[in-house]
């Protein structure tokens, strides 16, 4: 099976889902020839042709907005908001058009596509190459909301994502672009929408996490072992529609619950999380939830390593969950 | 085609200057036939809404004939991508006046199933008649994909996107033009110029001289026509459409119309069109104009006109009473057609609903029934 980074596995899903299915089109700025800023769309142009992968004028509005006509006409579109950052301007076709097209019409109209987008800070980008607007697209009924954090999860998520009959917002850790390699499966497979995965099981600490703050949940969850606290780790992997009867088996399994993203706290998507533990599960909870996100700032570039959740703030939280 | 000229065609006394229209006799007819229908619909619906047995509609007067006039120059193969105020292209294409009262009340056969407010239709057939948002503009970069998809699969049919003079400002407008330019993309921008957006008029709206002039800066000609003369509209638009079908890619019509109702049931434009303004257009009304039309190539008598108004109320008329006493959607509407499967929070909302319902005694026969 071969190793490859985050940013492979998505470039390898591309071209699995291209060369199952024709009706498959990849577009977006500068995804063409140059293959994206972050070459996540290399190689496309030159596999399938400037009719399948290219670049489009630089309006995210656009971009979403004939996505959403190709999808109602039959093709699938797999369209490239270049940095997260820069969906503002297509909120209102996400929100409004490709979210409520199936309900609005009766199912007469549906909008299957797929927007891929890399989210999230440590690469030094400051206020515009670094948010992590999840909460902001978690709010809408009618969309699908996907993170992964392992090269395997990003190339069965996405294929999953692209035979999903509803629209995707997929989001991509950036920062784990090539910080993680794993074992990717040859060809095509689906990992399950709306299925958690349990990263680590311990029986002291749950800690909820998806995306880059994965990986500093390991971190803080090997230090807590350390300290003889054991820890479970669950990447949420979709956060609409959630898993929730996974998070709420493994809230119940510990008690003790730490949330952790890196976008800000307030009605952030910890806030949910929490919310659905004290609805649902507050007679197994031995402690009250913490939260350890992102500061309710904008997004700072020069001390961006303050701003971002570490393991040391992490392991904080668990050592306080698990003394209370 | 490209010209900043208006084109017109028939002149107000009804003659056409030679000019042979490109309609069959019994096309003509069925055009006006149709105008007429928007106009009982209109007036059914306003008094529908006067007396609180509908919420709210949108009054088309004025516009009749660019909207039939554009509809006649589509096949049933193309697909419509109407604003809020295209009775006219519905109706035109065989959108029953049943169908469209279901919608008004909202009740479980609106094809919508009651979900959006009245107005905003939604049909796949006879004709692709997408389904209408209130945001302005957002219907433009849609109809440039799905003309998109016509062209990769090598299709001869296009897309007709429809907006007021309003439109012209929005995102939607500029990324549309601008991505169906640079595609050469099968699609036809249809903007209804009616003077004004709700409260605002043109010069409010934008410095540059009339909206056609704006297809320059994206690479596709521009056409200014006669909004009110039926026979002008529809050489436009049949002009545009072949073009596209043609592989040679998009044309930017302005039609310069006259909203001589309100925005909507809810906007009283006393309040801001001026008095002669609203004169000034009357007598340019567009239905009496193809009358006129009809009436000296031996095709109508306004003893005929009567007789189909009487025919078409009591169509329409009949039409709302039906869609009056048919039932309101049931509850599980609300939680259906969100997603393509019901996800369990989706569900688990849904059974508290009905339970809540049901405990109060307000649940109908039906109700807590998901379709799965």
């Amino acid at each position: 099976m071969p190793t490859l980074t985050l940013v492979q596995a998505v470039n390898d899903g591309l071209k699995t889902a291209m060369r199952g299915d024709p009706s498959v089109l990849v577009f977006g700025e500068d995804v063409g020839p140059k293959g994206g800023v972050f070459l996540a769309t290399e190689g496309l142009t030159a596999e399938f042709g400037e009719e399948r992968c290219f670049d489009t004028p630089l309006s995210e509005d656009g971009i979403v907005g004939t996505a959403i006509g190709m999808a109602i006409n039959g093709l699938k579109p797999v369209a490239e908001i270049q940095f997260q950052d820069f969906i503002f301007p297509a909120f209102d076709q996400i929100v409004s058009e490709a979210a409520k097209l199936r309900y609005r019409s009766g199912g007469q109209y549906t909008a299957p596509l797929v927007i891929r987008t890399p989210y999230g800070g440590g690469i030094r980008g400051g206020l515009y190459h670094s948010q992590s607007g999840e909460a902001y697209f978690a709010h809408t009924p009618g969309l699908k909301v996907v993170i992964p954090s392992t090269p395997h999860d990003a190339k069965g998520l996405l294929l999953a994502s692209i035979q999903d009959p509803d629209p995707v917002l997929f989001m991509e850790p950036k920062a784990l672009y090539r910080s993680v390699k794993g074992e990717v499966p040859a060809g095509d497979y689906r990992v399950e929408l709306s299925t958690l995965r349990r990263v680590r099981e311990g029986k002291d600490v749950t800690v909820f996490c998806y995306g880059a703050m994965v990986p500093v949940a390991e971190k803080a969850a090997a230090q807590a072992a350390e300290r003889g606290i054991e820890t479970t780790i669950v990447d949420l992997r979709t956060l609409l529609p959630l898993d929730e009867a996974g998070v709420l088996d493994a809230a119940k399994s510990t008690g003790r619950v730490v949330v952790l993203h890196e976008a800000p706290r307030f009605c952030g998507y910890g806030a949910e999380i929490s919310a659905l533990i004290a609805e649902q599960a507050i007679e197994y909870m031995e402690a009250p939830v913490r939260r350890v996100t992102g500061f309710d700032t904008p997004f700072p570039n020069t001390l961006e390593h303050h701003y971002l959740p570490d393991a040391r703030r992490v392991l904080d939280a668990i050592e306080d969950v698990h003394g209370y | 085609m490209e010209s900043s000229e208006l084109l017109t065609v028939i002149e107000p006394d009804g003659g056409t200057r030679g000019i042979e229209p490109a309609l069959s006799d019994e096309r003509l007819v069925y055009c006006y036939r149709t105008m007429l229908a928007v106009r009982v619909f209109d007036d059914t619906c306003m008094k529908l809404q006067r007396s609180g047995r509908i919420g709210f509609s949108i009054p088309n007067k004025g516009i009749e004939a660019t909207q039939v006039g554009a509809a006649s120059a589509v096949e049933k193969t193309d697909w419509l991508f109407p604003s809020y105020r295209d009775f006219g292209m519905a109706l035109y294409h065989g959108i029953t006046p049943l169908e469209m009262m279901h919608n008004m009340f909202g009740n479980a056969q609106d094809s919508a199933r009651g979900r959006q407010m009245p107005v905003h239709f939604s049909w796949v057939r006879p004709i692709h008649f997408y389904s209408i948002s209130s945001p302005i503009g957002t219907n433009i970069p849609q109809a440039v994909g799905a003309a998109r998809a016509f062209q990769r699969r090598g299709s001869d049919r296009v897309c007709l996107a429809s907006f007021g003079d309003g439109g012209t400002s929005s995102l939607g407008f500029h990324s549309g033009m601008n991505f169906a330019g640079v595609w050469k993309a099968p699609v036809v921008f249809l903007c209804q110029n009616n003077g004004w957006a709700i409260s605002c008029p043109a010069d409010e709206q934008t410095a540059s001289d009339g909206y056609a002039i704006k297809a320059v800066a994206y690479g596709m000609p521009g056409v200014v026509v006669d909004g009110n003369d039926l026979l002008a509209v529809h050489q436009a638009v049949l002009d545009a459409v072949q073009r596209a079908r043609r592989g040679e890619g998009p044309t930017l019509i302005e039609a310069r119309t006259f909203r001589m109702g309100g925005h909507s049931t809810a906007d009283d434009p006393t309040r801001y069109v001026p008095k002669e303004e609203l004169e000034a257009w009357a007598e340019r009304d567009p239905v009496t104009r193809f009358e006129k039309f009809l009436e000296r190539r031996g095709l109508w008598t306004p003893a005929k006109k009567e007789e189909l108004w009487a025919d078409l109320a009591a169509e329409i008329n009949a039409a709302a009473k039906a869609a009056e006493s048919t039932p309101k959607p049931g509850l599980e509407t609300i939680f259906s057609d969100v997603y393509a499967d019901i996800p369990a929070h989706l569900r688990r909302q849904g059974e508290a609903a009905f339970d809540l319902a049901k405990r109060r005694g307000e649940a109908a026969a039906g109700d807590g029934e998901f379709p799965l």
